[in-house]
């Protein structure tokens, strides 16, 4: 009886393992700017959010409506966590899971705003919600520094495809 | 009817370039500052002009409900503390619309400040006017002014230091730096510095 428990549990467990596969890699700005800087010409949607921020919350389900909507599409989406690396396994990953979020989240770790934010883009002046679409290989770029509708981010990126 | 409808025209000018107008503009370093007349949690209102002692002013956007701004009170505290007897008292603004975040709202600001023990006065920023002259945009965002004459300028725009998560990691205390060159006559070396921090909620658009 025990053992069948055991296999009971390391069954639950086995098939829990997909819902961990989504995985928040934590990384330094110089890694990040690379990602920006690749060239080729896939469109990226880079949104820059955190758990703390309620209209970056907020915003995150249409973004991923959008990305699932486009993924016939030479498109990625990039969901950047400004939260603290000290709350990657506390909040981060909890509520990645827990709203089942499909697209790539990573975990900026940089304490410093300020020797990185404007290499990100001018524009920005560090509030959050911030999106980036950008396409290398066509040179063509687009920055908002406010909350999106599934409509609006549709709309935006309709520009870019 | 008539005598109205230059006024209505200029009303609609007015409310469309604000609409149209980039949030991300506003003052820079060496800007004057225009006065503002805003209510504090004590009920009278406050003025730059006011306080005629003041060599200056460290300005505060900031709110309660900002977990940013909240990681930054107890150093804005201090701020008020170090700087108010050199002539430099903190004046914190919130700009959020209530409505949306109620928060925000008047009477928690006064519970907030009289909870925390504010040493400074925290106005509301009702019309959201004050935050859109001086190109706010997140909470908490700072802005050092210096007497000049009548006048205000804009000395410093930015963050308090470099760590918002931990003040005892703090390693450059970007604030500080400024207000040594900016008490000692001269410019800030770095007048300018980036910062994260909750969007300012703005009203909605009728």
């Amino acid at each position: 009886m025990l053992r069948f428990r055991f296999f009971l549990a390391s069954a639950a467990f086995l098939l829990a393992a997909p819902g961990f596969a989504q995985r928040v890699a934590v990384l330094k700005f110089p890694e990040l700017q690379k990602r920006l800087a690749r060239p080729g010409d896939t469109t990226y949607v880079v949104n820059f959010w955190a758990t703390w921020c309620g209209p970056c919350v907020q915003e995150l389900p249409d973004f991923e409506k959008v990305r699932a909507a486009q993924a016939g599409q030479k498109v990625r989406f990039v969901l950047v966590s400004l939260d603290y690396a000290s709350q990657l396994d506390k909040k981060v990953k909890p509520f990645v899971q827990k709203r089942g979020l499909k697209s790539e989240v990573l975990l900026l770790d940089e304490t410093d705003p300020n020797t990185w934010l404007q290499r990100v883009d001018k524009k920005w002046s560090g509030s959050i919600p911030f999106t980036l679409i950008y396409n290398n290989q066509a040179r063509k770029r687009a920055t908002f520094e406010q909350p999106l509708t599934a409509a609006e981010l549709t709309a935006e990126l309709r520009k870019f495809l | 009817m008539k005598k109205l409808l230059p006024l209505l025209a200029l009303c609609v000018v007015l409310l469309s370039s604000f609409a149209l107008r980039p949030a991300a503009e506003g003052y820079k370093v060496g800007d004057k500052a225009t006065d503002f007349k805003l209510k504090n949690v004590d009920g009278k209102v406050v003025s730059l002009a006011d306080n005629k002692a003041a060599k200056g002013y460290i300005v505060v956007f900031t709110c309660n409900t900002c977990p940013f701004a909240q990681a930054y009170e107890d150093r804005i505290l201090a701020l008020d503390k170090k700087y108010a007897p050199l002539g430099y008292p903190v004046v914190a603004i919130n700009p959020n619309d209530a409505a949306s975040v109620p928060g925000d709202s008047y009477a928690a600001m006064q519970s907030r400040a009289k909870e925390h023990g504010y040493t400074f006065p925290y106005l509301q920023d009702e019309t959201q006017q004050v935050a859109r002259t001086f190109g706010a945009t997140r909470t908490p965002h700072l802005y050092v002014l210096r007497r000049q004459g009548a006048d205000f300028v804009v000395s410093y725009v930015g963050a308090i230091d470099d760590n918002s998560e931990d003040a005892k990691l703090v390693k450059t205390k970007y604030l500080d730096n400024a207000m040594t060159d900016i008490m000692a006559g001269k410019p800030a070396a770095t007048s300018t510095t980036q910062a994260i921090g909750c969007g300012i909620k703005w009203k909605k658009k009728a």
